[in-house]
């Protein structure tokens, strides 16, 4: 693949100031403000998750009580998945795909902006919604989990308002954000930059943006109808009223069971950057793997009822669910399968990113086995709200989407910053969180199996070593990103100069032109259409 | 209009997303103190929506301007369109949920309410209630006001269809003469749309004082309140917010802003419109007829 880009130099100047950023038009700046912003949230998530942790050291309450814990639990989950996760990726998004496919910007940069500067708003909002019960007035905390199911979400306080507003935002925000991306991608391709010839990446994005136009409405029209069934008077999810609480719960999880891959699916897109060149082989079949990320998403779309499977639907329903929720680990096996023999045989070393990607392959094949054990309705129904449900979904998550995200920082912060991070470093933090994060979870396997309750303050003292190690590993998994946070920094300030293409097997793979550029980029990457042969 | 293009064309920065963000957020803010009973909640709400209206204004005042200094080329031209494309798809899918919802309470929930279903445990607790559509009952009436009639289809729903149907028509026809570049027939018939669409506004406002007065059909008629204000006010208003686009396309028509090649605005106002429309025809089946 050959390209010609020309560039003109009197477009070449960055606005100065804060202007800059405030006011921004420019995907490099405002991915670069979404990365800032989620990993700041990342430190933020990560220290409620800490002090949850110290809680659970030992039975018995010892720091917080009962419904700031759920409170915090809830405050959390929520951070992670909508503060760190989605923006992270967005971020990566906005970095990469004008780059990958050759267009000047996003294709609509003014509503880019306007989708990352709701985000901080978005955050400010979630902060109040935690914080309200604290001040007079401010009713119950919001002890319900990231999942708001009534009837407990109609009776708690004013921050539920909070909370269902600051889902509005995230939504309006992803929305558009998905709005913007897919439209980049239909529209700003360059000349010759054909469907199949798109990066992994890029594919991961079309179909993720797909999702979160079908998905976030939904989401925002259950909050909606939860705040009309908290202060108007209506009925919607109250039995008594001729509603349903039940209903809540399938609007939820349409949303939430594709929410799942909205987070999924980025990662994969850069493990498919990512695997090839450090093996320095192409993509193994490429187009199948694009047809199965395709089924996943439609999959994805109609799995939703087995996070329901103890509310008493009737067993046709459940059935279906059942074995449309196995037939899943169909793509995603094909998708690992793809990645292991793209692998095969290649001249493989181990950079950081490349050694994230192993490990995920290996942790979150881990997550897809006791995803099928959770998709069996029997036995669901032991597992169901236990902590071996916290350990599955962290196995997917933590891989699945933040060790990708990780992998992907490491692969183009070269790309960005212009400087090579820190090699030693760099294994080193992949070390250790990936030691702290099987530490963390692995065990919760187990006292999930043995009957422990997730989203409870306290527990049995039979669960008390396992919750030990537990916590210990949460320790030493937060204390990781601060080595994380060093290596940031340490790569924007300085480091080895980065080559237009830092990695030697980076055009092997299947790449955009993302590597025609300098490192970092100049402020307007491409002013013409390069074309591509 | 061809998409290709030698030049990209990318805006200078803008304050105004950064205002929207604010905007919302302060809006937002403001509603919840006023849902609580907190009297700065309504002073805060007003502060958002008049920074929103300062926001549209401005945003769009750029959007035009830009346009009319002729700085598009074609592939902006296009994104807009798919950008406006796959809002709207946004939208049906908003709108899908309140119309799943009804599906489900009316297959689903209420039959199970009335003591269907396996375990048949409703007629355990929710003994007499019996399931029928519209329910004019509700299993516990203690916290709801029972409506004493159903909505039916004839009458003003009937009429409302027909106005929306034919501003529909005649917002075709508008686009007809933008294509003949007859500006005369653009704005009669973006005029004669606007009418249409208030007109439909004054009588689905009439249509609620009298549920509210007579019927006692409220937000607080358990399931069947709570389906027929959620469908048919979030319809309402998107066609107040259509029509308000309506009234901005009809005041750059009168000044001649569109062309027979340039008149994006237009398009996306209509289909916004007709989007609208195929809402409404959905509402009137399944809300008020079946
Ligand atoms: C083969 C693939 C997968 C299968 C079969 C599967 C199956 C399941 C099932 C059945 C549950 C419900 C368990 C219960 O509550 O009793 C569940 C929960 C969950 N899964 Fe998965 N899953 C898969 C992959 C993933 C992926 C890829 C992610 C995210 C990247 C994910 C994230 C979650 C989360 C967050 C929850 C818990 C939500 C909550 O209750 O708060 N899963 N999964
Ligand atoms: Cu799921």
């Amino acid at each position: 693949m050959s390209t010609e880009a020309i560039h003109d130099d009197h477009h070449d100047h960055a606005p100065s100031g804060i202007g800059r950023w405030l006011f921004s038009t420019n995907h490099k700046d405002i991915g670069t403000m979404y990365l800032i912003f989620s990993l700041a949230m990342l430190f933020l998530g990560g220290a409620s998750a800490m002090l949850l942790r110290a809680e659970l050291f030992t039975p018995g309450l010892q720091l917080l009580d009962p419904d700031t814990y759920n409170n915090l639990l809830t405050n959390h989950a929520l951070l992670m998945v909508f503060g760190v996760v989605m923006p992270a990726a967005a971020g990566m998004a906005n970095w990469m795909i004008p780059l990958m496919i050759g267009a000047p910007d996003m294709a609509l940069p003014r509503l880019n902006n306007l989708s990352f500067w709701l985000l901080p708003f978005a955050a400010i909002m979630l902060m109040i919604s935690m914080a309200a019960p604290y001040f007079p007035g401010g009713g119950t905390p919001i002890n319900t989990g990231w999942t708001l199911y009534p009837p407990l979400s109609i009776q708690v306080g004013m921050g539920m308002d909070f909370a269902i507003f600051t889902l509005h935002i995230l939504g309006i925000s992803s929305i558009l954000a998905a709005i913007n991306i897919v439209t980049t991608i239909v529209n700003m391709r360059a000349p010759g930059m054909t469907w199949f010839k798109l990066p992994l990446f890029v594919w991961a994005w079309m179909l993720t943006g797909l999702l979160l136009i079908m998905i976030m409405p939904v989401l925002a029209g259950g909050v909606t109808m939860l705040l009309f069934d908290r202060h108007f008077g209506t009925a919607f999810f109250d039995a008594a009223g001729g509603g349903d609480p039940v209903l809540f719960q399938h609007l939820f999880w349409f949303f939430g069971h594709p929410e799942v891959y909205v987070l999924l699916l980025p990662s994969i897109g850069v493990l498919g950057m990512v695997v090839p060149t450090f093996s320095r082989k192409p993509l193994f079949a490429y187009k199948p793997l694009v047809y199965s990320m395709m089924m996943l998403t439609a999959l994805g779309m109609v799995v939703w009822a087995h996070h329901q499977y103890t509310v008493g639907m009737s067993q046709a329903v459940t059935t279906y669910f059942m074995i449309g929720t196995i037939l899943i680990s169909i793509p995603v096996g094909y998708m690992l399968f793809s990645f292991i023999f793209t692998m095969w045989r290649g001249a493989m070393t181990f950079e950081t990113p490349m050694l994230f990607a192993v490990a995920i392959i290996l942790m979150f094949s881990f997550a897809g086995v006791t995803g099928v054990m959770l998709a069996v309705v029997p036995a669901d129904l032991q597992y169901h709200d236990t902590y071996f449900v916290v350990a599955h979904f962290h196995y997917a998550l933590i891989p699945g989407a933040l060790f990708g995200l990780y992998a992907g920082v490491f692969y183009w912060l070269p790309k960005w910053t212009g400087h090579m991070y820190d090699e030693r470093l760099g294994k080193i933090f992949f070390w250790w969180t990936t030691i702290s994060f099987n530490l963390t979870f692995f065990v919760q396997h187990f006292s999930g199996l043995a009957g422990m309750p997730r989203r409870i303050i306290d527990y049995s003292p039979v669960f008390a070593e396992f919750n030990m190690i537990s916590s210990i590993g949460a320790f030493a998994f937060g204390l990781s990103h601060l080595l994380f946070l060093w290596i940031i920094i340490k790569t924007i300030r300085g480091g080895d100069k980065a080559a237009d293409k830092p990695w030697d097997g980076a055009q092997v793979g299947t790449p955009g032109l993302e590597w025609t550029l300098p490192s970092p980029p100049p402020f307007h990457s491409f002013s013409t259409p390069p074309l591509v042969k | 209009m061809t998409t290709s293009t030698d030049h990209y064309y990318v805006p200078e920065p803008s304050r105004w997303p950064l205002i929207g963000a604010a905007s919302v957020f302060t809006f937002l803010f403001g509603t919840v103190l006023w849902m609580n009973a907190w009297g700065a909640g309504p002073w805060i709400m007003l502060v958002g929506l008049g920074l929103l209206a300062y926001l549209f204004r401005g945003w769009f005042g750029d959007v035009i301007s830009e346009n009319l200094s002729g700085s598009y080329n074609g592939q902006v031209d296009q994104s807009f369109r798919q950008g406006m494309f796959w809002f709207i798809t946004s939208e049906v899918f908003f709108f899908i949920t309140f119309f799943g919802c009804l599906y489900y309470l009316r297959n689903i929930t209420l039959p199970y309410l009335g003591g269907e279903g396996y375990l048949g445990t409703s007629n355990i607790l929710w003994e007499g209630f019996t399931y029928s559509w519209p329910p004019l009952q509700v299993p516990d009436a203690s916290n709801y006001t029972v409506a004493k009639e159903a909505m039916g289809p004839a009458g003003l729903p009937l009429w409302n269809t027909i106005i929306l149907l034919s501003s529909g028509g005649t917002l075709t026809w508008a686009h007809w003469g933008l294509k003949k570049d007859n500006n005369r027939q653009l704005v009669l018939g973006l005029a004669a749309t606007i009418a249409l669409g208030v007109v439909f506004f004054i009588l689905q406002a009439y249509e609620y004082g009298h549920a509210y007065a007579e019927m006692d059909l409220t937000l607080n008629s358990g399931i069947y309140g709570s389906t027929f204000y959620m469908l048919t006010g979030f319809h309402g208003f998107h066609v107040t917010v259509g029509t308000i686009m309506l009234m901005v396309i009809l005041a750059r028509a009168m000044k001649r802003h569109f062309s027979e090649h340039n008149h994006f605005a237009f398009e996306a106002v209509a289909w916004y419109w007709h989007f609208v429309d195929v809402v409404w025809i959905a509402l009137y089946i399944f809300v008020y007829w079946l």
